[in-house]
């Protein structure tokens, strides 16, 4: 027994640590996976924009009058 | 409160999930009695069999979705699946990792060979981790739904095998807390071990809901990066 805390004590102590870990972990995958579709859906958002910058530019060009 | 869980149901039930987890980890050590055989490393049986049983069902609730794939071609089945049955393995660690650490205390062992119950249930754990060396070893489809869902569904047979191998078998260390005369053990001691249960698939079911969101807005943004390239 070491600072009071028997043998069983820690076996119960480390299976709930092992389960709340695992479940962090967990949490912690989804968590940076989440980031990355942030990443990705801003990427596609910037190629959007840019993409109907382009074209809203090629039309006010088209209508200019010309003489 | 009702309303807001009508609009958002997965975050009603990860409250639900943190609710009945503080109160299983409650009951586990302010109100179950210590039991008179095992002593206080008992208390592992409250996260260990919950777990197994969580692990069970996400297995079972796969197989059930790869059912759903190849009998109705239901859509999103396979990818439903596929998270289940990536739920069950994590619950399958944590099963072997408590189960490991209860063996260790209780009998002086971390592993026992010849203990059928756990032999089997490591042969389920390794067939459904060898699911994911199948399907990402074939390319995304049709073919790897079907293939995938056929294997899904062999899987399921192991799950009775693995819950009755301790009913079944003669020289046995591992406990049987569930016969037909009901559970043998005290009304509180089943009270926790309901709750607990109850807990574990509720965050399990939380989980899945979560994980198989991402995976769908993950499908959809690839569509739409090959709609705008």
């Amino acid at each position: 027994m070491i600072l009071g805390v028997t043998t069983a004590e820690k076996y119960v102590a480390a299976a709930y640590g092992i389960a709340f870990l695992v479940v962090l972990v967990y949490v912690l995958i989804i968590a940076l996976k989440l980031g990355r579709l942030e990443r990705e859906l801003d990427d596609l958002t910037w190629r959007v924009r840019e993409r109907r910058e382009a074209e809203a530019e090629r039309e006010q060009r088209e209508e200019v009058p010309v003489g | 409160m009702g309303l807001r869980a009508r609009e958002n149901p997965l975050a009603a039930l990860a409250a639900l999930a943190g609710l009945l987890i503080a109160a299983s980890i409650a009951l586990i050590f302010f109100y179950v009695p210590t039991d008179a055989d095992q002593g206080f490393s008992q208390r592992i049986f409250y996260i260990h069999v919950p777990v197994a049983l969580t692990a069970y069902a996400c297995f079972g609730w796969g197989a059930w979705k790869a059912l759903r794939h190849l009998w109705k071609r239901e859509p999103g089945a396979d990818l439903e699946s596929y998270v289940a049955i990536h739920q069950g393995v994590i619950f399958g660690v944590l099963t072997l990792a408590t189960g490991s650490l209860w063996a260790k205390i209780s009998w002086g062992h971390w592993w026992l060979w010849s203990e059928s119950q756990l032999v089997l249930f490591l042969v389920l754990f390794l067939f459904y981790g060898a699911y994911f060396m199948l399907r990402y070893s074939v390319e995304p489809g049709p073919a790897r739904a079907n293939m995938c869902a056929v294997y899904a569904l062999f899987g399921v047979v192991l799950i009775p095998i693995s819950f009755l191998a301790i009913r079944l078998a003669n020289q046995l260390i591992h406990p049987v807390v569930f016969t037909l005369q009901g559970p043998q053990m005290a009304g509180s001691m089943f009270l926790t071990f309901c709750v607990s249960l109850a807990a574990w698939l509720t965050l399990a079911a939380t989980l899945f809901h979560v994980e198989l969101a991402g995976k769908r807005i993950d499908s959809r943004l690839r569509e739409l990066k090959e709609l705008l390239a």
